[in-house]
């Protein structure tokens, strides 16, 4: 979320509204800078109110790219306690778990004694410590957090005994919705081309009948000239109110609003795009509303401030810190070191030297960073010792847009915030895409709807029948095989720069190519000793029946599948000029070194490999028997998965148990393909070795770095610059779905009902619901992310430091970051602007024989309550 | 073989008593039960059928057992068996055990995961109740059973507004169909002097000879039946309900509002065809119904940008078609489209959460931009107004609103100075005075007595609407409903000879359901303080078990048939003679609004968000 990132930068300290109008009136107000305004005599400023709401409301954009992103943007320039206890206060999101679920994890031990006292010392002081412990573990709070946002609104009610969201929500959702609509409406809203609210008043003006139930607000909309503030005069009359209604007004369907603040400032964001402002959205609500008053009340209603029952407080006013929020604090920050310290001691027990078998690695293979190929890695290299793996951004670090062959549009392959000037077209296709006949629209109409179910009516049971006892891939199921065809060609190479199109450049040139490929390369420290064979792997998912798929894809590439950045890579690193130009870099690859690309589904758990006819004779056999070892590992990788699926037995044989897995990936009936990013915590920079001998539980990212290869720490800004956004970014909305699922997350999937093609409402007239849906984040245990690097201290300080955008994230605190010293091995962790020396918590972390026991034995929740659901997620272990 | 059809009730039946008993937390138990009954009960179906066929599928019926016994007057329980129960049966079976495999992994981990296949189960018993009955009493009890547990599926989240608020919406809807029936069984005592059974009315002759006798009275009878299925089957003017009741798991949705709940208004215009057949006028309202239905459906349907809803309307149109062909007597072609109406609906919405994926994926390979058809010509202005009216829903719901409801609400909001002490010793003046005109009939003057009825079901109507209103106390409005039961009981008493033991059972179940009732309420206030009826409290959130004993004793309040209560209101009305057209509109109105009323307290104060934000709460509009 890039946008959200450089927009933060103009925005200012959110403790106070008044000292960030301030501000704002100096460098973005109206030109007139610097003049002194009291606060009690800030009016009305639309452009300052507008510009506030937008940076507020949520900014996931329409489902079919789902990027993640921190669920409380807003706020980021702000501590992270000071920062959610605010936006608690202020619109009631529920921002940490329950005391009571607090309490709980302390006693069921998830939680530790000695953490826990460590934290209250290290906040309070060793003398404080029994007082703030009696507090913690038996104190009397009053934790009813009733919010500000809504006061001012409910006045309607309390006056007129009206409920004015009643009134005029289901018509306005509905409007906006078929406004929006990308292609479920067989009858389209007639759009034209002059915006939201010329489209109505054009239907207005050429029908017969009308959206409004009496004239005032209709004359109003043709006066041209209805302005925010005039309707706000109509409607609240104090104008030091407006500020107030307005954000009353648009938290009262958050969803919708900020699906069209979205859409305004990224139009790209839908295919069909739609030119809408969430100035136009407000204009028209009020109409509505001033509508909706009119024709229940007549004449008999004033505006909302004649009679108000009380002064209410500012929406903005200072939030007050309570000693309740500390208490939540100190448990949060026990909760997360309790784990954290158990990673640290750990990884000092396990932090073994590298060592390279003798006759050099059998092969090599890139993950994504991702936190669900961190099981997968761990078996490939348990099923072939010699083998090696490396983690990286799952899009190879080549940036580009992808048209499939008859695409009408193009494909982001890369991070969200990065704007590729590169084009890869497919062609050649082999593989024809099928059509679902269940699915078109003439089941819909009045004639062709009554012969659809005179016969296609018979066959939809049959299909359902099916689907329940053999579950099989079809057209209506999001394939990530099918992102890409296997058997089609590229245009990976440019050989004349003037090959362009829509202002892209189609291919790379080869001096292009070389950057990438040396940046990578070098980046994860794989200079030499190169196996015979290197697998770069992307990932992606295939599920069924869920409009979330995007979360489920890989975040590297806009959430989509990696498959085509990874045949490009491959492409790039195998091609002979490339070659020639890193040799001459001083980066050596041998010929009989080979790139192959491919693509593991992460909620199928199956594996498909590109091009492998580029391999020599002698590399065919290697890569066969390589084969192999992938497939035992991913049986070992779905038996580890399964263990949290209540519909598969553990214990089956493995191919079973892999075909179970499949069968779940293309299961209607299945809301939980995969698990997603449920659990990630850690995110990990360095060799390989800092982990091998443990076992993370699939929750870590992992980042292949090796600081010698860059002691100035040049190749760590760029490896460092993303993971706020992107690992941040996710572990964060996993956060906040969890902790308020109802508010901050999509609740249950079960009602969902798709609106639009653009995102999912729980029922007819619902508001639009962005966040992470339960069956998502039930797995997951609400924990900052950790970030270890495996550098020298001021190193990593000078890294961070270099990019305002990123130390935001280290400094506020909405991730923590430790260093692991090269030469000591001890830890060093950021806090207040400078990394101090830590030592974690003296747990003695069991060793296992063999993970598969563990695994068969593991506990499955009970309840998806925290305090149940957390058992599931398996302690530090050493691999023997 | 008749004697059969008493299994294909009671399996549902013990397969619901079976899950209420079940370990909430063991899904396995808990799906197992639910999909045991189902498979069960789905393959006796099939067995019975093929039977059946074979034996040259007679009609069958058997009287199960006698309820009620007076000298004129018997309520029992029949069963009935043609190719229309062999067609739904089937059909429902199918669709039924495909969802209940469906939801067991579909709903795991779900909160109310054991909720969700109790209703099904009792949906279930009540569909098959319906199907299978023989006459009109056994058939209202299914359909109540059917607006219950639609009620229950539709607020299945019960810790949002927008659930509780469309469950209510629905219900009420409902009931008007249920008085509508009520009214039927009412008017079919004093048209046919006996509680007809459906074998009866395939006897041409019989029915012939009545309607020749009593024409009018089988028109309204007719009337009464087709509104009851209009109103059940989403018809106009009561469509709008449907694509509002589609709050509850996407499973839940796909068997009661994309195919089994919402064809029952077909299955009973074909049960009581031989009734209405030779009656033009009926016919033909029948007709204009489902043709005007079909219409304004499939245009409400072609501007819908949500998968579900689009689905609802496509469903409500092609059920209009279905009640032409009924009409018109083409009943195989009805059923094989039925049928399939119901199978490819469910497996729409089953699948509807693909439409994202499959119509992005769609829209990424063949979007040709739109040209905007634009221009003041009168064919545009047309275009553009039917266009604006199908994204009003025609204004049905509004409308629905404004005639059917708001009037009532208005009148209960006239008697807000019914309040305070005074109101209750009025109330108990009222009543005593009542009694004594009771015990005193012959020394009071004849034209006074015979008016003392009407007044008391007025006054029992006007408190049945009071507590429809009360925005304070919800015990208030609890107990006016009491009393209205109470005034109800009065004013038919005055009204004829009812013999004592026909009141007891009458007041049986109201008096202990009024009683527990009142506990819930005072337990809850004295731990929560406020439990005032002008927002939700979503207490079930904290006491559940509570929250179930205080639906229970709604039902029971109301007459549903776990009390005995059931029978009494069907005796009550019968002591109601036909001329009385005043008294049967006040006791309808009762009828009513009592449920109305009794399920809004439950509700307001049981669902809904929950009051206390000290964990997750949903917005309001979500």
């Amino acid at each position: 979320m890039k946008k959200d990132i450089s927009n933060a930068f103009i925005k200012a300290n959110d403790d106070s509204f008044i000292v960030l109008n301030d501000h704002q009136e100096g460098i973005a107000g109206n030109g007139k800078p610097g003049i002194a305004v009291k606060k009690e005599d800030l009016l009305f400023d639309e452009k300052q109110v507008l510009h506030e709401l937008k940076h507020r409301l949520p900014s996931q954009t329409p489902l079919k790219d789902f990027v993640h992103h921190n669920s409380l943007h807003a706020y980021q320039r702000q501590k992270f306690y000071d920062a959610i206890f605010t936006a608690s206060k202020i619109f009631g999101y529920q921002v940490t778990l329950q005391l009571t679920e607090y309490r709980e994890l302390y006693k069921n031990g998830r939680i530790k004694k000695e953490v826990l006292e460590k934290i209250i010392i290290a906040k309070k002081g060793k003398d404080q410590l029994e007082t703030w412990k009696e507090k913690l573990i038996a104190g009397n709070f009053d934790t009813l957090n009733v919010p500000r946002i809504g006061a001012l609104r409910a006045e309607w009610k309390k006056q007129y005994q009206t409920d004015l969201d009643n009134l005029v929500q289901p018509l306005l959702f509905r409007i906006l919705c078929h406004y929006l609509d990308q292609g479920i409406a067989i009858w389209k809203f007639p759009v034209g081309d002059g915006g939201f609210l010329d489209a109505i008043r054009s239907l207005e003006k050429k029908s017969f009948v009308s959206f409004f139930k009496t004239k005032r607000a209709k004359t109003l909309l043709f006066d041209g000239n209805c302005k925010i503030k005039d309707l706000l005069h109509i409607l609240v009359g104090d104008e030091s109110l407006y500020e107030q209604y307005l954000f009353d007004q648009q938290f009262g369907h958050q969803g919708w609003s900020g699906i069209i603040s979205t859409v305004e400032d990224q139009p790209k964001s839908l295919l069909d795009q739609r030119k809408i402002t969430l100035r136009e959205l407000i204009i028209f609500e009020l109409l509505l509303e001033i509508d909706a008053l009119d024709y229940t009340l007549g004449s008999n209603w004033q505006p909302l401030s004649r009679q108000m029952s009380g002064p209410k407080t500012k929406l903005f006013a200072p939030v007050h810190q309570t000693e309740l929020n500390e208490v939540f604090s100190l448990w949060q920050d026990a909760f997360e070191w309790s784990y954290y310290d158990e990673v640290l001691a750990g990884m000092a027990l396990s932090n073994s030297s590298e060592k390279t078998p003798a006759t050099g690695p059998s092969f090599q293979a890139m993950f994504c960073i991702d936190e669900r190929e961190c099981s997968l890695r761990r078996h490939l290299e348990a099923v072939d010792p010699d083998s090696e793996t490396f983690g990286t951004p799952g899009f190879f670090s080549v940036e580009f847009y992808f048209q499939p062959e008859n695409g009408k549009f193009y494909d982001k392959l890369c991070p969200q915030p990065v704007t590729p000037k590169y084009l890869i077209k497919e062609y050649d296709v082999k593989n024809k895409r099928k059509h679902e006949l269940l699915y078109t629209h003439k089941s819909h109409t009045f004639f062709a709807g009554s012969l659809f179910t005179l016969t296609l009516g018979f066959w939809s049971a049959i299909r359902l029948f099916l689907n329940q006892f053999r579950p099989s891939m079809s057209p209506a199921i999001s394939d990530a095989f099918a992102h890409m065809d296997k058997h089609s060609r590229l245009t990976v190479e440019n050989k004349d720069p003037e090959d362009r199109e829509n202002d892209l450049q189609i291919g790379f040139t080869v001096a292009e190519m070389t950057t990438r490929v040396e940046s990578l390369l070098r980046g994860i420290g794989l200079t030499k000793n190169f196996a015979p064979i290197v697998y770069v792997i992307a990932h992606g998912s295939s599920s069924a029946n869920n409009p979330h798929h995007g979360a489920h894809d890989c975040g590297a590439c806009s959430g989509r599948p990696g498959s085509v950045n990874a045949r490009v890579f491959a492409f790039m690193a195998n091609h002979p000029r490339v070659r020639e130009k890193l040799s001459a870099a001083g980066l050596v690859i041998p010929p009989e070194t080979q790139f192959i690309g491919g693509l593991h589904d992460t909620a199928s758990d199956q594996i498909a490999f590109f091009d492998e006819d580029i391999l020599t004779g002698e590399n065919r056999e290697k890569h066969k028997k390589n084969v192999r070892a992938f497939d035992n590992a991913l049986n070992l990788n779905a038996k580890e998965r399964s263990r949290r699926f209540a519909s598969i037995n553990t214990k089956m044989p493995l191919r079973k148990i892999r075909e179970a897995i499949r069968r779940r990936s293309v299961s209607l009936f299945e809301p939980r393909p995969e698990l997603g990013h449920g659990t990630n915590t850690l995110c990990i920079v360095g060799p390989r070795s800092l982990t091998k001998g443990l076992f993370l539980d699939r929750r870590a990212f992992m980042n292949s770095y090796d600081y010698r290869t860059d002691p100035d720490g040049k190749l760590l800004l760029g490896i460092m610059k993303p993971l706020g956004p992107v690992c941040g970014g996710i572990n964060l909305e996993y956060y906040f779905s969890r902790v308020d699922n109802h508010k901050l997350g999509a609740g249950t999937k079960l009602p969902h009902n798709v609106m639009g093609l653009i995102g999912v409402a729980n029922s007819s007239d619902g508001d639009l619901r962005p966040g992470l849906p339960v069956q998502m984040i039930e797995v997951h245990d609400p924990v900052r992310l950790l970030v270890i690097v495996k550098h020298y201290p001021d190193i990593v300080l000078k890294t961070i430091q270099s990019a305002p955008d990123m130390y935001e994230w280290f400094i506020n605190e909405w991730v923590w970051l430790t260093a692991i010293h090269p030469d000591t091995k001890e830890y060093f962790l950021f806090k207040e602007g400078g990394f101090h020396r830590y030592t974690p918590t003296a747990f003695s972390i069991s060793p296992i024989e063999d993970i598969n026991l563990t695994i068969e034995s593991a506990a499955e929740m009970e309840t998806n309550q925290i305090a149940d659901a957390t058992r599931e997620n398996l302690p530090v272990y050493l691999i023997q | 073989m008749a004697q059969l059809l008493q299994l294909f009730i009671i399996i549902p039946l013990i397969g619901f008593l079976l899950s209420l008993a079940a370990p909430r937390k063991r899904e396995r138990i808990i799906s197992g039960i639910a999909i045991s009954a189902l498979s069960l009960h789905g393959l006796g179906v099939l067995a019975f059928s093929s039977y059946w066929l074979l034996k040259g599928y007679p009609l069958l019926d058997i009287k199960h057992v006698t309820l009620f016994q007076a000298r004129d007057f018997e309520i029992f329980i029949d069963f009935f068996f043609d190719k229309t129960t062999a067609v739904f049966a089937l059909v429902g079976a199918l669709i039924t055990f495909l969802v209940a495999v469906f939801s067991r992994y579909y709903l795991h981990r779900e909160e109310g995961f054991k909720r969700f296949f109790n209703t099904l189960l009792f949906f279930y018993l009540g569909y098959n109740l319906i199907i299978f009955s023989g006459n009109f009493e056994t058939l209202f009890i299914g359909w109540e059973i059917l607006g219950i547990s639609s009620f229950l599926l539709i607020a299945f989240y019960r810790d949002r507004f927008l659930p509780v608020k469309n469950g209510l919406k629905t219900i009420s809807i409902y009931r008007f169909s249920d008085i509508c029936l009520f009214l039927t069984m009412w008017l079919s005592h004093h048209f046919w002097h006996e509680n007809i059974t459906f074998i009866k009315l395939n006897d041409m002759e019989l029915v012939q000879e009545q309607l020749r006798q009593h024409g009018s009275l089988a028109i309204a009878i007719s009337i009464m039946i087709l509104v009851a299925a209009a109103a059940k089957s989403a018809q106009l003017p009561f469509s709008s309900w449907l694509p509002r009741a589609m709050e509850g798991p996407t499973s839940s949705s796909a068997i009661f509002y994309g195919s089994l709940a919402a064809h029952i208004g077909v299955f009973l215009l074909l049960r009581t065809f031989p009734f209405w057949e030779n009656i033009v006028m009926v016919k033909a309202l029948v007709i204009l119904i489902g043709l005007s239905t079909a219409l304004i459906a499939s245009s409400i349907a072609k501007v819908q940008s949500t998968v579900k809803t689009q689905i609802a309307y496509s469903s409500i149109a092609q059920i209009g078609i279905i009640f032409i062909e009924a009409a018109l007597g083409f009943h195989l072609l009805a059923l094989i489209h039925f049928a399939g109406n119901a199978f490819l609906r469910t497996y729409q919405l089953l699948v509807s959460p693909s439409v994202l994926s499959y119509l992005t994926h769609d829209q990424f390979f063949n979007f040709t931009p739109r040209a905007h058809k634009d221009g003041n010509t009168i064919f545009n202005k047309i275009r553009n107004s039917f266009y604006m009216l199908a994204v009003k829903e025609w204004n049905l719901d509004h409308l629905l609103y404004r005639f059917l409801w708001a009037p009532f609400k208005r009148a209960g909001k006239m008697l807000d100075f019914i309040s305070g002490k005074t109101a209750y010793a009025f109330l108990i003046a009222a009543f005593a005075g009542g009694i004594f005109c009771f015990l005193l009939q012959e020394s009071i003057p004849q034209a006074l007595y015979r008016s003392l009825p009407i007044a008391f079901a007025l006054l029992a109507a006007l408190l049945v609407l009071k507590s429809f209103s009360e925005r304070g106390d919800a015990r208030r409005a609890w107990l006016l409903l009491a009393s209205s039961q109470f005034f109800t009981g009065l004013a038919i008493s005055l009204n004829a000879h009812v013999g004592f033991n026909q009141l007891a059972i009458y007041l049986s179940g109201t008096i202990v359901s009024a009683i527990a009732g009142y506990w819930c309420l005072t337990t809850l206030k004295s731990s929560e303080g406020n439990i005032d009826l002008d927002g939700y409290h979503g207490h079930a959130y904290e006491q559940p078990t509570l929250s179930f004993l205080f639906l229970l004793s709604c039902l029971g309040l109301l007459g549903f048939p776990i009390t005995p209560s059931f029978i009494g209101i069907d005796i009550l009305f019968s002591h109601i003679r036909q001329d009385q057209l005043v008294l049967i509109i006040l006791a309808s109105l009762s009828f009513v609004f009592i449920e109305i009323s009794a399920l809004r307290i439950y509700g307001r104060i049981f669902m809904g968000q929950h009051k206390k934000p000290y964990h997750a709460i949903a917005f309001r509009s979500s």
